[in-house]
Formats: C-alpha cells, sequence, structure tokens
C-alpha cells in the first residue's frame, strides 16, 4: 500500500478493503437499502461524523442511480451524548445536519463506518431522540468488528471482521484521507 | 483550554476558534423542539454575583441548564455577604457544596484570579471591576464572525476585519477583553474615545488609538459602542452629557457614514440617547438583540470546553 501518503497512524497493517471491494460492498448495501424500505419510501441517510457522513452520502449517490430518486441526507453529531467524554479532554463537535423535514415520521437509517462496542450507537440513537420521533431507526456499517458491549446490531454490514480487541480497524475514504481503504493493524497482523 | 477562563489573554487563537467554532455547532439547538443537552448531567455551577446584572446571569444560567448541569444562583444581597463574610469564605462555602464551575461577577478587578486559587473547580470571570469580561468578548466575536463572515464560517478568525471600541475605555471590561480576543483573532481594533476615558497604559494595548469618532467611522466594519458608566464615574471626565453624545454618540447622521454591511454593536445595557441614538439601537445594522441571543450559545460552549472532558488535575493550570 502507499504507506506514505495518507496522515493516519497504523496505515501499515493489513489491507481487508480495497477501493473496489468497499464500492461493491456500498452497492449491495444500498440495494439491500431499497429492498428492505419498499424503495426507499420516507427514508433518510444520516452519517456519523467523521467518516460516517461521506459513506451515507456514497449511499444516497448509489440509490439515486439506481431509482433515479434521491434520499435525504444529513449528519448526526453525538459527541455531547457520549458516555466516555469524561475519560477525554472534551472534544471538538462535528456537524449535525438534518435534512429539511426532520425525522418525524421516517425511517433514519444510520450510517458509520465501524461498529465496534455499539457506544456511539447507543450515544446517536440518545442524539436522535432530542430530535424527534422517527417511525423506524435501522443501522447501516462499512465494517462490523465484532465485540459489542451493548445490544445492539447493524441491519446493514459491508463486511463481517473478526478481530481481537488489540487489533485496531482503520476504514480510509477518499473525501477524508485522500484514499479508499480498510486496513487492520495491531499484534500478530503485521503484514 | 485552560481550567479556568479569567482573561481573554488566556485564550490562544486556536482556543478561541474552538470556542466559536464549538458555539456555531450548538447554535443550531435553539431551531430543535428540545433545547437541551445531557452533555453537563450531575456537575454543579454556581453563579456567584456581586454586582448587579440581568444578561450575564439570566445567560450563563440558561447555558448551564441547556447542557444539564445543576445551577446555584448565588446574588450578594440578602446573603451572609451583608453580614460580611469575606469574598475566601464564601468561596471555602461553595467549594465544600461541591462547585465544579463558579462563575463570578465582582467590583473588585482581579476577583476571579483570586478565586481560581481557593477553588478546585474552574472559574469564569463573568466581570471583575474594570479589569475584564472575557465571555462578553467571546460573544461579541461570535456575532461579528456570523454577521460578516456567515454561518459557515468554521475556522476563521476575524482577519482584516476593523473594528472600532467607542466610549468609556477606561471603566470597561468589555473593551479590555474585547482588544484582547479581537486582536488575537486578527482583527484591527481602534479605541474612538476622548483623552479622558482611555486608560494610561492604552499604549502598551494591542491597537490603535484616535480621539475623532467622525474619520473613524469610514474604514470601519464594526461600530463598539461602551455604556457611559456613570456609577464607576467618581470624577468629572467630560463636560456634560450632552457634549459627550454630540462627540462620540452614534446617532442616525454618523451611522449613515459607516461603509455597506458594516454593524453597530453594544454590549447593553444601553444608555439610548446618551452614547447611542434609539434608531441606531433598532436599525439592521444594530446586532444588540443577537448579541444577547449568541451570549447563551457562546457561553454553553466555554462551560462545555471547561467541565464536558476529563477533571482538570487539582493543582496548576492544566493544557
Amino acid at each position: 500500500m502507499c504507506a506514505a501518503s495518507i496522515p493516519v497512524a497504523g496505515r501499515d497493517g493489513l489491507a481487508v478493503l480495497d477501493a473496489e471491494e468497499i464500492r461493491r460492498a456500498l452497492t449491495r448495501i444500498a440495494h439491500e437499502i431499497l429492498e428492505r424500505t419498499h424503495g426507499g419510501d420516507r427514508v433518510i441517510l444520516l452519517g456519523i461524523p467523521t467518516r460516517g457522513v461521506p459513506l451515507a452520502r456514497r449511499l444516497a449517490g448509489r440509490i439515486a442511480e439506481f431509482e433515479g430518486h434521491t434520499i435525504p441526507c444529513g449528519s448526526l453529531d453525538v459527541t455531547m451524548h457520549r458516555d466516555d467524554l469524561r475519560l477525554h479532554p472534551a472534544r471538538a463537535l462535528g456537524r449535525t445536519d438534518l435534512p429539511p423535514g426532520g425525522v418525524d415520521g421516517k425511517t433514519v437509517i444510520l450510517v458509520d463506518d465501524v461498529l465496534y462496542s455499539g457506544r456511539t450507537v447507543r450515544a446517536a440513537l440518545d442524539a436522535l431522540n432530542d430530535l424527534g420521533r422517527p417511525r423506524a431507526v435501522q443501522l447501516a456499517v462499512l465494517v462490523d468488528r465484532g465485540h459489542r458491549e451493548l445490544p445492539i446490531r447493524a441491519d446493514y454490514v459491508g463486511k463481517n471482521l473478526p478481530t481481537s480487541q488489540r487489533e485496531v480497524v482503520h476504514v480510509l475514504l477518499t473525501e477524508v484521507d485522500g484514499e479508499d481503504s480498510v486496513m487492520i493493524s495491531g499484534e500478530g497482523r503485521q503484514p | 483550554m485552560k481550567r479556568h477562563l479569567i482573561s481573554a489573554a488566556d485564550l490562544s487563537r486556536g482556543d478561541a476558534l474552538l470556542i466559536l467554532d464549538t458555539a456555531e455547532e450548538l447554535a443550531s439547538l435553539a431551531d430543535r423542539p428540545i433545547k437541551k443537552l445531557p452533555t453537563l448531567r450531575g456537575r454543579t455551577v454556581v453563579n456567584l454575583f456581586y454586582e448587579d446584572s440581568t444578561r450575564t446571569r439570566i445567560s450563563f444560567e440558561a447555558a448551564a441548564k441547556r447542557l444539564s448541569a445543576d445551577v446555584i444562583n448565588f446574588s450578594a444581597k440578602g446573603s451572609s455577604v451583608a453580614k460580611g463574610e469575606s469574598l475566601k469564605d464564601t468561596a471555602l462555602t461553595l467549594e465544600a457544596m461541591g462547585a465544579d464551575a463558579v462563575v463570578i461577577r465582582h467590583g473588585a478587578s482581579g476577583a476571579a484570579h483570586r478565586l481560581a486559587s481557593w477553588v478546585r473547580g474552574s472559574v469564569l470571570n463573568a466581570g471583575d471591576g474594570t479589569h475584564e469580561h472575557p465571555t462578553q468578548a467571546l460573544l461579541d466575536a461570535f456575532t461579528i464572525r456570523r454577521r460578516l463572515k456567515g454561518t459557515g464560517a468554521r475556522g476563521a478568525g476575524l482577519d482584516g476585519l476593523r473594528v472600532t471600541i467607542v466610549g468609556d475605555v477606561l471603566h470597561s471590561r468589555v473593551a479590555r477583553s474585547n482588544v484582547l480576543l479581537l486582536s488575537t483573532l486578527g482583527a484591527e481594533v481602534t479605541l474612538a474615545a476622548p483623552p479622558t476615558l482611555l486608560p494610561l497604559a492604552v499604549g502598551s494595548w494591542p491597537c490603535a488609538v484616535s480621539y475623532d469618532l467622525d474619520s473613524e467611522l469610514p474604514k470601519s466594519d464594526v461600530v463598539m459602542m461602551l455604556r457611559v458608566q456613570q456609577e464607576r464615574m467618581t470624577a468629572a471626565y467630560f463636560p456634560s452629557v450632552r457634549e459627550y453624545s454630540r462627540r462620540y454618540g452614534l446617532d442616525a447622521a454618523r451611522m449613515a457614514r459607516l461603509p455597506g454591511p458594516a454593524i453597530v454593536m453594544h454590549p447593553g445595557p444601553m444608555n439610548r440617547g446618551v452614547e447611542i441614538a434609539a434608531e441606531v439601537a433598532d436599525s439592521v445594522r444594530s446586532t444588540i438583540v443577537e448579541q444577547v441571543a449568541n451570549g447563551v450559545t457562546t457561553r454553553m460552549a466555554v462551560l462545555y470546553l471547561l467541565l464536558g472532558g476529563m477533571e482538570f488535575p487539582a493543582t496548576g493550570v492544566a493544557q
């Protein structure tokens, strides 16, 4: 991999998904969303910053390609609802950007890059609760790496990636990092 | 960020931008059905007010409550202060009650700084004598950025903007904090005031000085009017209010000399007809009502950044 061009720690790890595979996974998720929601009726996609936001936009783009109609797409920052705020210095907030019309009565699909402990998703559910009352909430992730600490599961998964808790999973996306790939690094995984 | 917010000089450009950007995110809360966040649940904020205040106290109270903190309001009137209790003893009492942050307004310059050495929580200066009022400067900077650079101006400073601060600089904690903060953010600040209402050390401040308001107006992007603080004036600083108003008051004729989108600010409370004419205060250039709304948002950002994360180490100043 081109180890020198992206400023992310641990990207000298093993690549588990390349740009093509990410593209195919998102295409499949987009089809699954259309199937499960009857053509994307009253659906909105909310990406969780940072990397959930470009993923949500890509899914919306795919759906527009297949169906010819656009699905509203926004972002949902969960920082103020996290349960680990007091373990770190106060962090900068991400953007919350709701599509016009809000979330009331809609099927909200939360989009994130990695599903791990499930705590981010719990925070997102709390944040969503303050914004209105969706008809249903679903979860789409690019990578599910296991080790859940809360009773949460994803409805749409790009790739199930069995990991050890000592390993680190990095999702790199062109919009943020300049390239598309999913890397895993840590003990026993060095190439 | 440091642990306390005593002076606008404590804020680096990075700190100030982090506060403004956080405030920008929090501003959207005002449009939501539930204007509350759980972030400071279980934390206690004490409002310790030795001087009268309407908007600052209410603003801090609203900010803390929107972040779910518990708020204890203390005003010197009707408390043991009337029986002669010292600031230190009051501080130790609040400390024993477990205050995570103390917001203090006091008539003596330096009171907030002194308090910071006595309590474990964060101290936020809400105005100490004629010294500083840093959150007012932050909300002013936020208002300027929103009005002149748009609401999407995250990460942007106030570089190149020309700000003229007019009036009673000598008694104004707002002016001092604004000069420090706005220059940190890259604005060019000019003070326009009669020589008697400028502090002696103004030469060492990061700003220019002018005695002639009319020559400054056409090149100002922001005009900030200060209140004439009669209650702090122990001598005759100008011959008459009427003469002051003639030379340094902002009336409609003077406002007409401002360039294109220039704005008029006032920290409040206003003396209509003295430093600012009613028709100016109510004009489209005026940001006076916005400043109040932005005050809550900016103070939420400060409270979140000081109290929302890991606790600071018990002694000294943390990163």
